[in-house]
């Protein structure tokens, strides 16, 4: 059973790689402030609900598995999203497949679902969510704000993700981490429907 | 590193500020983005533009009310997650036959069930409502408007489904007072004669 889980996992991770590497044209839709690249980076991130719903729920997610794991996201999640930035400042495709639309899915699910899994499963999120939504913030920032702009999404994500995670684990009574579940549930659905409607083109 | 009460407080204010943010029309970006609002709002106001809909979806959260836990949030989370099923079959091009019976037996059901005050397995009040639910995403999930943002229409239409079952289930509050229990029975059997007028429609 060990040995199915883990070769359909294995499976799976191929299959999202695959389809991450797929490339299609740029999309950028980038948020001009007026108050410099840096501002137009954190603008970019708070006004772009692809970015800033998974990154929120990725948030929730850290933040019922506890202090510790708020904290990993927190410093991971920036970082990975660095580096993603980065290489996507230096590429002009983006991939075809709806990302945002599966990081909905999953990190919904996993917040719906309150999973115990094991500690690192944040940590690998964290670095792949970064990773791979930075990439599409670097091809987008290519035209505007460039590296500086990463900048800001970095400053503003480190904010996000230490604020909303301290929320959840501030949370004490049971029903407060059930609405925070529910909330979860809401961000998958409208990942499964953005799903349909990438797949209706 | 500490994780403050403070930090909460913060953390609802700037999501706030960041929603209401969002939620403004943009138009000095580079790109112009349009239908981005309108999208979001669409989407917001689209379940409660059928009563057949409103109807059923505040009967799940009735239902889950005289439930209790965990019914009481397993079943509102199982509707948005199955109607959003329901609607990507129907963005795919699924057919999915007797879409409008469906819906009209949903409301007629779900009322009899708050209406019964009935007691079934969890795993079978979360399969009636989830079979339900495909129905109404398969009708309603798949009318985004030309020129709108498919996400924030989605969006907007999961959290007005979600709002409708706590309107259900903060109806259901009463529950815990004999007249109340009283009220619901017979909201549920509003919601059920509502759901067979439902159905002699849909099946004339």
């Amino acid at each position: 059973m060990t040995i199915l889980a883990n070769a359909a996992w294995r499976a799976g991770v191929a299959l999202c790689v695959g389809m991450l590497l797929l490339p299609s044209d740029a999309a950028a839709h980038l948020v001009t402030t007026g108050m410099g690249p840096v501002y137009d980076g954190i603008g970019h991130l708070l006004l772009t609900p692809e970015d800033l719903v998974p990154v929120l729920a990725l948030a929730l997610f850290a933040g019922l598995r506890g202090a510790a794991q708020g904290r990993r996201a927190m410093f991971l999640l920036p970082v990975a999203w660095l580096a993603g930035g980065l290489i996507g400042l230096r590429v002009s495709a983006v991939p075809a497949f709806p990302v945002p639309a599966l990081s909905f899915l999953i990190l919904g699910a996993l917040v719906a679902a309150d999973l115990h899994l094991p500690a690192n499963v944040v940590a690998v999120l964290a670095v792949v969510l970064g990773l791979v939504h930075g990439f599409m913030n670097g091809v987008a920032l290519r035209q505007g704000a460039g590296g500086l702009g990463l900048l800001g999404i970095m400053a503003a994500l480190f904010v996000l993700v230490a604020l909303a995670s301290a929320f959840v684990v501030s949370l004490e009574r049971p029903w407060t981490r059930i609405a925070v579940r529910v909330a979860g549930s809401w961000v998958a659905a409208s990942g499964l429907l953005l799903l349909g409607w990438a797949f209706r083109g | 590193m500490s994780f403050p009460r403070k930090a909460a407080y913060s953390f609802a204010v700037l999501l706030l500020a960041a929603l209401a943010l969002a939620a403004m029309p943009h138009p000095a970006f580079s790109h112009v983005e349009q239908g981005q609002a309108t999208g979001f709002l669409t989407g917001l106001k689209h379940p409660w533009s059928g009563l057949d809909h409103v109807l059923a979806m505040i009967a799940v959260g009735l239902w889950g009310a005289q439930l209790g836990n965990p019914a009481l949030w397993l079943l509102p989370v199982t509707f948005p997650m199955m109607m959003s099923l329901g609607a990507v079959m129907g963005l795919i091009g699924m057919g999915l036959p007797g879409v409008e019976v469906g819906i009209a037996l949903s409301a007629l059901l779900l009322g009899g069930m708050v209406m019964g005050e009935a007691r079934p397995k969890l795993a079978v009040a979360v399969l009636l409502v989830g079979f339900f639910a495909v129905f109404h995403g398969h009708a309603h999930g798949t009318e985004l408007p030309p020129g709108q943002s498919g996400l924030l229409y989605s969006m907007g239409f999961v959290i007005a489904t979600g709002c409708l079952h706590g309107m259900g289930i903060g109806i259901g509050t009463v529950h815990r007072w004999p007249a109340g229990r009283l009220a619901l029975r017979g909201a549920g059997a509003f919601i059920a004669c509502m759901g067979l007028f439902f159905l002699a429609r849909a099946l004339t």
